[in-house]
């Protein structure tokens, strides 16, 4: 099911782990990928959605998953989110892609999650967008945000900078 | 400009934490207490008005790198959230008006600066 890129067009990567219901480091994950491309120098616009789709993917697997992980690419011409977790998985996927649709419980919703707004915010900042899921197994998702050009990696670019 | 200093001392509101971020510069608002909301259409500096008290906010405010957060109608943020937002940088605000009169003041206040 997962078509990492090949190494040789990855600029930068990262893989997370996460834990179902760990609501407290949620956020961490996403901040850490943001933080990330910033150094990279990849242009605000690509960051902000990246943002918001890495931020959705990381709610979706503390609030729904027993464990998951979520990995970054950044490539020649796009950056990309995979994620893969185990748990519940999603029964049907086209309602679950519909705003308002959510199968959140009261103490998801009372934290101002579970409004059915995750997938939906996904599908919306992402140029690219897939998404598996095997019910009672778990999913698999993988959002690309285009560069469009505007972003050149510099041989002579610091890795941790 | 408009800080968050000129919104904190118009309106007569309560900074629970970072202080010394009051000077950084407030370029609009955006309400709401559905994160995903939030995430999806609030922009950079923007001060985020919300009654929503625990540490997800931080998250949220700091990703989206807000100028700060309002928590209205007299609402607590829980000591994590604090805690989150010293950690990041984030001033958190309280007052005991509604979300609806914080917003309409800080808009005036906005608009009144064009």
């Amino acid at each position: 099911m997962k078509k990492s890129p090949a190494p040789s067009e990855v600029y930068l990567e990262g893989v997370f782990q996460l834990r179902g219901r760990d609501f407290v480091d949620a956020g961490l994950v996403s901040s850490r990928i943001k933080n990330s491309l910033k150094n990279k120098g990849v242009p605000e616009d690509t960051i902000r959605k990246i943002a918001v789709i890495a931020f959705e993917t990381e709610i979706n697997i503390i609030s729904y998953a027993k464990e998951g992980t979520i990995s970054f690419y950044l490539l020649p011409d796009r950056v990309v989110i995979e994620a893969e977790d185990s748990g519940e998985g999603i029964e049907n996927i086209e309602m679950a892609l519909q705003e308002g649709f959510s199968t959140a419980d009261d103490s998801i919703r009372e934290m101002g999650f579970g409004a059915g707004m995750g997938l939906p915010n996904i599908r919306k900042f992402s140029d690219d967008f897939e998404i598996v899921s095997e019910p009672g197994r778990g999913t698999y998702l993988k959002s690309s945000v285009m560069l469009n050009g505007n972003y050149r990696a510099k041989d002579d670019q610091d890795d941790n900078a | 400009m408009t800080t968050l200093e000129t919104i904190v001392e118009t309106l007569g509101l309560k900074c629970k934490c970072c202080w010394e971020k009051l000077k950084t510069e407030v370029k609009g608002g955006y309400a709401g207490d559905l994160l995903s909301d939030v995430m999806a259409n609030s922009k950079e500096h923007d001060v985020w008005v919300t009654r929503q008290v625990h540490q997800n906010i931080v998250a949220v405010a700091s990703l989206k790198e807000h100028a700060g957060i309002i928590i209205v109608q007299g609402a607590q943020p829980d000591s994590d959230t604090l805690a989150k937002a010293q950690k990041e940088g984030i001033p958190v605000i309280v007052t005991e008006l509604s979300e609806f009169e914080v917003v309409g003041r800080i808009y005036k206040l906005l608009h009144e600066q064009d």
